[in-house]
């Protein structure tokens, strides 16, 4: 693996000046740390891709078909077919350059093609080339040049630079939306067998066996009961997390990220006190088993065939609706996608309703599944949960937006109602206001790119992020950043390891986990995290005996 | 020759390529031309190709609800939605209509504008830090050239009316408010040339702005400027006939087009212009215009969880069916105590 530079190294580095050389000159630098594996045959076979064959970049093996350029444009012009968004912002950038600091990865790299808007050129020069006469006649310069050989492997490099996170949508006049041309770019590269690794093989093993990591049944129940019995360590309550389990009323989905590993495991043990502590009648599904979804990252097609699962497996268990966890592209494929995706209403499902509430989820009445911040929320409103701030007394929070969440679903008041209750007053710090919100900035590995092999470019794009976390750290004292993510929590971590390896990250549900007071738990010292709740364990001790 | 420089040299160089052939032109036997071919021309492709190119856009479904959404959603009814969450995040139709009217009238994605800068910052450990700080000059030369524009558009109405309109009148007084002498200036006339440098300059003076832009961006940019200046030369310096051309544009209104004689060349080169861009207009990034009516991540209803949108051309697709995979995990699900449809 590429050795990635030291933070005091990288910074200094970036640069905005663009190159002498205009841009359709410059040739993609594949310097190893920047880009992402392609994928090995052996999961393209699996989902039934084509062109599965061994490539690889440093050898210049692209494996590209024979007549991969027919096959491309011949897609192309499908897809203009098939979405008004990509004919629409094909045609009406007027290349104001708004969208063009907005991006993470060109603030963190400094690249001028992460611009938006000249990523966006790199698809649509080839469009105005073959789609457009004026581009046929005059060519570069009216904008438009040849589907060469090096044109694709830019858009290879280019478009898994680009986490979807829409950042670039928010700002421009017209709303063009990259995160839209990057993913058609993207079943583009897909069609003639490029793609990458790491978010193929975690396709196929969500395809194959129920979830990115490729758990089987039996070791996905695994993982969870011994989340169980961390919570009974910890807190004496004995969680009964079900699988499978046919006539429960919800269904519950999370992604394979919040029980796979730290930090989203802890989470994972806060969904289980949670559920358990109002007696919700849920069960987890071994087939169901993931909420995330790679397969949108690489194709509409593919997102749909993974997220087909989750109303398949609700109707066979007959549960009357879907609870699901923590997750950025989860939701976003939910709300933008999932009914679309199904084509038809729902209705072996019922409308929402809160068990414990009676509150009927109406905003979500044809989805019929709600999300954990929003049932959480309605818990504590209706005073449901007895909780004790006090247990989060060591946790100083900053909360995260995710993109997906922020820009593709509009969440932003119910985790921040959440924290405010299950915090002490004050120990929640906003960062600046243009790094939050709607306005949020990328954890930069996104989108299928959370590879280890691109670990630089991971830490230029999430450079935006970490300098609002630094920010507040440096500020507000502050140690923990809070998101409603687990791609979040796999990916922050390494992150703020890099940037600011002063801070934590936590899901929600985890400070719900620590604040919950049940009638019959054991004395709580520590966190689910088994870290010293405040008075308690050594430095308390120490504290004391100084007192005494 | 560098990027910028051809594409640059190529947008000036057409534009004053139009110049000249209007101005030899129409100092020729050919005013006919000039005066009422052209324009009539100008006119058609302007109609025919809009629509063409809205057709062409319109026949492309849009499969999915993909609204960019800015604020707050629609969830419990207790949580806060304020006014300008629900414009940003539209639940209704109505929303919807005010945001696509912000959009269209305010340019409201412009004006949230930023400019993120990396700074040196000797407290940081690693020397710099990114500032984001509001930026609303694009915005504000966006707006003033566009109002400009439209300003002096009606305001040309008044050629075309015999008597002119009451509103044509007020905005035409209005507009000429200022009289620091005769005749009258119109400020639009004076915003639109200098929003135009504004724009310009920024295009070429921004080293990232430079890289990106093409002769496309040049072109329309050259060609209003065109128009603006010999407009106000044509009032202010080089007087021409306005009683001629008056005939000449109610002469083509009414479809009874004649071409009075003693209008001046710099008339004909400010119409040719205008004709040049009606006709370069559909076939251009000028269709930003009626785009941003149709773009799905502003025109749509923020309320997917609880409308069904229907996508036209969805397929079934492909995936395990859960008793498949059960087959496979089988054995080792009812040994794991999860529960199964088969025993065997
Ligand atoms: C609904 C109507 C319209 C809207 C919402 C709109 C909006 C915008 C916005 C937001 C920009 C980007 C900011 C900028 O670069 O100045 C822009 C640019 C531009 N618009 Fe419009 N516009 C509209 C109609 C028109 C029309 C009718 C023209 C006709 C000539 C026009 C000509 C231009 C030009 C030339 C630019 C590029 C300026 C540059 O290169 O910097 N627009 N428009
Ligand atoms: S903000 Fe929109 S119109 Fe402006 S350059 Fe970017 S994509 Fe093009
Ligand atoms: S979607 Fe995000 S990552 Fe992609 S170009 Fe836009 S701002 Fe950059």
């Amino acid at each position: 693996m590429a050795k990635v530079p030291k933070p005091s190294e990288l910074l200094p580095g970036i640069s905005y000046q663009p190159p002498a050389k205009g841009w359709m000159d410059v040739k993609p630098d594949f310097r190893p740390g920047t880009y992402c594996n392609p994928a090995a045959p052996k999961w393209m076979e699996w989902i039934g891709y084509p062109y599965p064959q061994a490539r690889s970049i440093p050898d210049n093996e692209w494996g590209l078909p024979d007549n991969w350029q027919e096959i491309v444009l011949q897609g192309m012009e499908d897809r203009l077919d098939r979405f008004r968004s990509l004919k629409l912002f094909f045609d009406i950038c007027v290349r104001c350059g708004a969208c063009a600091d907005k991006c993470h990865f060109f603030l963190g790299t400094g690249d001028p093609k992460n611009m938006p808007v000249l990523r966006a050129e790199l698809l649509r020069s080839v469009y105005r080339r073959y789609f457009k006469k004026i581009g046929r006649v005059l060519g570069e310069i009216a904008g438009a040049r040849d589907l060469s050989e090096d044109v694709i492997k830019e858009w290879f490099f280019y478009l898994y630079q680009c986490t979807i996170c829409r950042r670039c949508s928010l700002f421009c006049p017209y709303g063009i939306d990259m995160a839209e041309m990057t993913l058609l770019g993207r079943e583009l590269l897909a069609s003639v067998g490029l793609n990458i690794d790491w978010a193929m093989a975690s396709v196929a093993q969500c395809y194959d066996k129920g979830s990115h990591i490729g758990a089987t049944p039996q070791a996905f129940k695994d993982m969870i009961d011994f989340l169980a019995e961390e919570n009974e360590r910890i807190t004496g309550i004995t969680t009964t997390p079900s699988y499978n389990r046919k006539g429960a009323e919800v269904l519950f989905v999370t992604p394979s990220g919040d029980y796979f590993a730290d930090p989203g495991s802890f989470t994972l043990m806060g969904y289980l006190l949670l559920f358990e502590y109002i007696g919700l009648d849920y069960t987890f599904s071994t087939y169901a088993a993931e909420g995330g979804n790679f397969g949108w990252f690489i194709s509409h097609e593919m997102g749909k065939r993974l997220n087909s699962k989750i109303y398949a497996e609700a109707k066979r268990l007959g549960v009357k609706w879907i609870l699901g966890g923590e997750c950025g592209h989860m939701w976003r494929v939910c709300n933008q996608y999932m009914p679309t995706y199904w084509g038809e209403p729902v209705n072996f499902l019922e409308e929402p309703v809160s068990p414990i509430t009676g509150t009927r989820f109406e905003n979500a009445k044809i989805h019929k599944m709600v999300h954990i911040s929003e049932f959480t929320a309605d818990l504590i409103k209706n005073g449901k949960l007895n909780l004790d701030p006090q247990r989060n007394a060591h946790i100083k929070l900053t909360f995260h937006d995710s993109c997906n969440t922020a820009r593709g679903m509009g969440i932003f008041e119910e985790p921040r109602y959440i924290i405010n209750n299950v915090l002490p007053e004050g120990h929640f710090v906003e960062m600046p206001p243009n790094t939050i919100r709607e306005k949020t900035f990328c954890c930069g590995s996104s989108s299928g790119i959370n590879a280890s092999e691109n670990m630089e470019l991971r830490m230029q794009g999430g450079l935006p992020r970490a300098n609002a976390v630094r920010w507040v750290y440096e500020q507000y004292g502050v140690n923990h950043l809070g998101c409603i993510c687990a791609l979040d929590r796999a990916t922050l971590p390494t992150l703020l390891e890099y940037w600011v390896p002063e801070m934590q990250v936590t899901g929600i549900t985890e400070m719900v986990g620590n604040a919950l007071i049940f009638p019959d738990e054991i004395e709580r010292t520590t966190d689910l995290r088994d870290r010293d709740l405040e008075g308690f364990g050594e430095a308390a001790e120490e504290d004391a005996e100084e007192g005494e | 020759m560098d990027f910028f420089k051809r594409h640059f040299l190529v947008a000036l160089a057409a534009v004053l390529g139009l110049v000249v052939v209007a101005y030899v032109g129409a100092q020729t036997k050919l005013q006919i031309l000039f005066g009422v071919v052209v324009p009539y021309l100008a006119a058609l492709i302007f109609v025919e190709g809009l629509v063409y190119r809205l057709i062409q856009w319109a026949r492309s479904p849009v499969p999915f609800r993909i609204p960019t959404t800015a604020g707050q959603n629609r969830t419990l009814p207790w949580i806060k939605r304020d006014l300008d969450d629900k414009l940003d995040n539209p639940d209704t139709f109505k929303y919807l209509l005010g945001r696509m009217a912000l959009e269209i009238l305010a340019f409201r994605s412009l004006f949230r504008n930023l400019r993120t800068e990396l700074r040196k910052d000797p407290d940081n450990p690693e020397g710099a830090r990114l500032i984001h700080w509001s930026y609303k000059w694009l915005w504000l030369g966006a707006i003033a050239f566009h109002y400009a524009f439209l300003v002096v558009v009606l305001r040309h109405l008044r050629f075309f009316t015999e008597p002119v309109p009451m509103p044509i009148q007020l905005l035409e007084h209005m507009d000429g408010f200022f009289q620091f002498f005769v005749p009258a200036v119109y400020l639009s006339g004076v915003i639109l040339v200098v929003a135009l440098f504004y724009l310009l300059a920024r295009r070429i003076t921004n080293p990232t702005l430079r890289y990106i832009s093409l002769a496309a961006d040049y072109f329309p940019l050259f060609l209003i400027l065109g128009i603006g200046i010999s407009g106000i030369l044509m009032r202010y310096v080089y007087k021409v006939d306005i009683v001629a051309v008056k005939q000449l544009a109610l002469g083509l209104v009414t479809l009874h087009p004649v071409v009075p004689a003693g209008i001046g060349p710099i008339f004909y080169v400010h119409l040719f212009l205008v004709c040049v861009l009606f006709a370069y207009f559909p076939f251009s990034k000028l269709m930003h215009a009626p785009g941003v009516f149709l773009s799905p991540s502003r025109n749509m209803v923020a309320n997917n969880r609880w409308v069904l949108h229907v996508n036209p051309w969805n397929y079934p697709v492909k995936f395990t069916p859960y008793l498949e995979y059960e087959d496979k995990f089988r054995e080792a699900m009812i040994e794991a105590d999860i529960p199964v449809e088969k025993e065997s």
